[in-house]
């Protein structure tokens, strides 16, 4: 994913007219595009929304969306959630580490695998959210396939 | 002539198994066969099992085809689909099919029903009626018929909305606030999720009806980034409700102003707890606040606040409309009206039953749930999410009702059930509960947010059969703790799912790992 720059990151602080309360919102609207929060985009938003760095760090790091490291291109959420442990989930996450050869929370060959705690698909377990779609009845096989389908677009 | 309706759900589990690609061949195959057809994206009933169902309204019969996928399109098509021919797939006029028959639908009536994104289609189905009485009758009234309902906090707390309301609209100050609490994080559960993607717009009534009776001029929801859909589709039915002169100043000559503001979490469970969540509204990190003060007195930015789960707001509506004596009437002892059960995990007829309180866990599991996906026998059920105790197979005769729950150390909470078959791993369930309090903790209070990994320690001592008496004795220890001095129901709770597996299911701490 790119790096966003300092007149995107002014014009969405702008965009949240500047409102050091939606910090949250603004920090939510940057990593939907961009994917993470650099460094520098937290003295910059400190500076713009006139709070402190400390602040902004500390919110950047509460937060599981807040990401400090730069994703791949694509991201592959797998849900951990009882619902979905109920219907094997721990079995397609052995397996999705495997395939990927790769850990939770780590990005190869343009892939970022992470965990997530329920996406209200409890119903279709297991669910699995690729690139901000939600996926649901996902066994090995239906893995491999959505997986076939990111690796056609690297 | 009037074009066919064909309807499919948008609506998130759904569009998760094919529904978008069952439309869009839909549109294919008619423009290809030459017909004019009115394609409706509406929301879920809640058969969710039979996702993706399409609908096809026939002399104004709904006519259901259940699991269809985007290869059956054609086939249904020359099996005279536009007058609800016969199919492999048919399971003849919705209304008919039993999962949804014999409900109780009082907050989800119009899910499924119409179009989310029509306001006519709305107001066809009573949309603005409430709040229309609402100004005529006044705000006494409306508080008067809320209390008089009966109706508790769907979130998980139970709290009488009547009691809440009526202390933020006795408060007084300068502006006060309306925040919904869409933070749906429970696993197991997504009813404010399908009713957000169902009917919006009456969410978005039921919020102007709450800032009309307590004297808020400002809504507030706080929706989880792990809805995208749910963010899209309410995004645009507040922008159409707005176009339409139902949010905003003097809301149809009523001299009443409201407008509702969406938000979006970022991924923390805590801020799903009222308080985190307020923190989280102003722009901060989603940390537990200490109560007193109330929420109700001091809430969003220091001003009186009224937080309510989706499904308390949205069940105003009607309370409204039919009278809070006649919410009252459906239910058991304290527990008024319905709640929106969430069938989930191995299930074989997963979904949304919407029912009187008092009805068994074992009705839901059995007769609507049909038992487990996998064919197994049920080993244990977790009801309320991931703070809820797991229930043994044996105990499902259990009535749906706060109290009988809190009697045997167990919660209801915001109606979700999740069946696990007797395959199921229960020391590693209790493990996973220590764990994901260590994951999601806010890190204020310490038996939270140290009690936690403690316990994890604890629990993995226990499975590999380190000194088993003395660290089971521990873990009973650290529960009381963590329940009796953790400030928020995160901590609180953890110890629920844990004390239930050592319980009903101790012999699978000496087994987990070792088939």
């Amino acid at each position: 994913m790119a790096r966003i720059d300092t007149e995107t990151a002014s014009q969405i602080v702008k965009d949240h007219k500047s409102k050091p309360e939606l910090l949250v919102q603004i920090l939510q609207t940057i990593v939907t595009r961009f994917g993470w929060v650099p460094p520098e985009t937290v003295r910059q938003l400190a500076e713009e929304l006139n709070l402190s760095r400390a602040d902004v760090h500390g919110v950047v790091e509460y937060y599981h969306d807040f990401r400090t490291k730069e994703p791949g291109k694509h991201i592959v959420k797998i849900c951990q959630a009882e619902a979905c442990q109920a219907m094997g989930s721990r079995q397609l996450t052995d397996h999705a580490q495997k395939t990927l050869a790769m850990s939770m929370h780590d990005t190869e060959n343009n892939i970022t695998l992470e965990p997530v705690y329920c996406l209200g698909n409890c119903a279709c377990s297991p669910a699995v959210m690729i690139d901000g779609k939600t996926y649901g009845r996902v066994d090995k096989s239906r893995f491999n396939a959505l997986l076939n389908n990111l690796r056609g677009d690297k | 002539m009037a074009r066919t309706k064909i309807y499919v759900p948008r609506e998130t589990a759904a569009v998760s198994v094919g529904a978008n690609e069952v439309a869009l061949a839909i549109a294919q195959v008619a423009k290809k066969n030459g017909v004019d057809i009115e394609l409706i994206r509406n929301g879920s009933w809640g058969a969710t099992w039979l996702e993706p169902l399409l609908e096809v309204e026939v002399d104004g019969t709904r006519i259901a085809y259940g699991s269809v996928s985007a290869a059956d399109i054609a086939s249904m098509f020359d099996a005279d689909l536009l007058s609800g021919g016969k199919h492999e797939r048919r399971l003849g006029p919705t209304d008919e099919i039993p999962y949804l028959m014999n409900q109780d639908r009082w907050t989800f009536w119009r899910c499924g029903r119409i179009n989310p994104l029509s306001i006519e289609d709305f107001e066809l189905h009573q949309g603005f009626k409430a709040l229309k009485k609402a100004f005529v009758d006044g705000t006494e009234a409306v508080l008067e018929a809320v209390a008089k309902s009966g109706l508790r906090g769907r979130g998980g707390a139970g709290f009488p909305t009547g009691i809440k309301w009526r202390t933020v609209a006795n408060a007084k100050a300068d502006q006060k606030y309306i925040a919904c609490n869409a933070d749906e994080g429970d696993s197991g559960t997504f009813s404010d999720r399908m009713l957000m993607e169902g009917d919006p717009l009456g969410l978005v009534e039921s919020m102007a009806i709450a800032g009309f009776a307590v004297g808020a001029s400002k809504g507030y929801i706080y929706l989880r980034s792990e809805y995208p859909l749910a963010h899209s589709i309410l995004s645009r039915a507040i922008e159409t409700a707005r176009d339409a002169g139902w949010l905003g100043k003097n809301i149809k000559d009523s001299g009443f102003d409201f407008d509702i503001e969406l938000h979006l979490g970022a991924g923390s469970y805590v801020c799903g707890e009222e308080t985190a969540m307020l923190e989280s509204l102003e722009g901060k990190k989603g940390i537990v606040r200490f109560k007193p003060p109330l929420p109700a007195l001091e809430g969003l930015f220091g001003k009186p606040t009224v937080v309510n789960n989706v499904i308390s707001l949205a069940s105003v509506a009607n309370i409204i409309n039919l009278g809070g004596e006649c919410y009252a009437g459906m239910g058991i002892d304290r527990s008024k009206g319905t709640l929106a059960f969430q069938l989930a995990g191995n299930i074989k007829r997963g979904g949304l039953v919407e029912k009187s309180f008092g009805v068994t866990l074992r009705e839901l599991v059995e007769d609507w749930g049909g038992g487990t996906a996998s064919g197994r026998p049920v080993k244990a059920v977790q009801v309320g999410g991931p703070l809820g105790a797991y229930i043994p197979a044996d105990q499902l005769d259990i009535p749906m009702d706060y109290e009988a729950f809190v009697d045997i150390g167990a919660m209801i909470g915001h109606g979700g059930i999740v069946v696990f078959d007797d395959t199921t791993d229960m020391a590693q369930l209790a493990r996973f509960a220590m764990e994901f309090c260590a994951i999601e903790s806010c890190g204020k209070c310490t038996p939270c947010r140290i009690g936690s990994t403690r316990g994890v320690e604890v629990i993995d001592k226990l499975i590999e059969g380190v000194d088993r008496e003395q660290n089971h004795e521990l873990l009973v220890d650290l529960c009381d703790t963590m329940e009796g001095a953790s400030l928020c129901a995160m901590g609180g709770m953890t110890p629920y799912p844990v004390r239930s597996v050592l319980k009903y299911f101790a012999e699978d701490f000496a087994s987990s790992g070792k088939k």
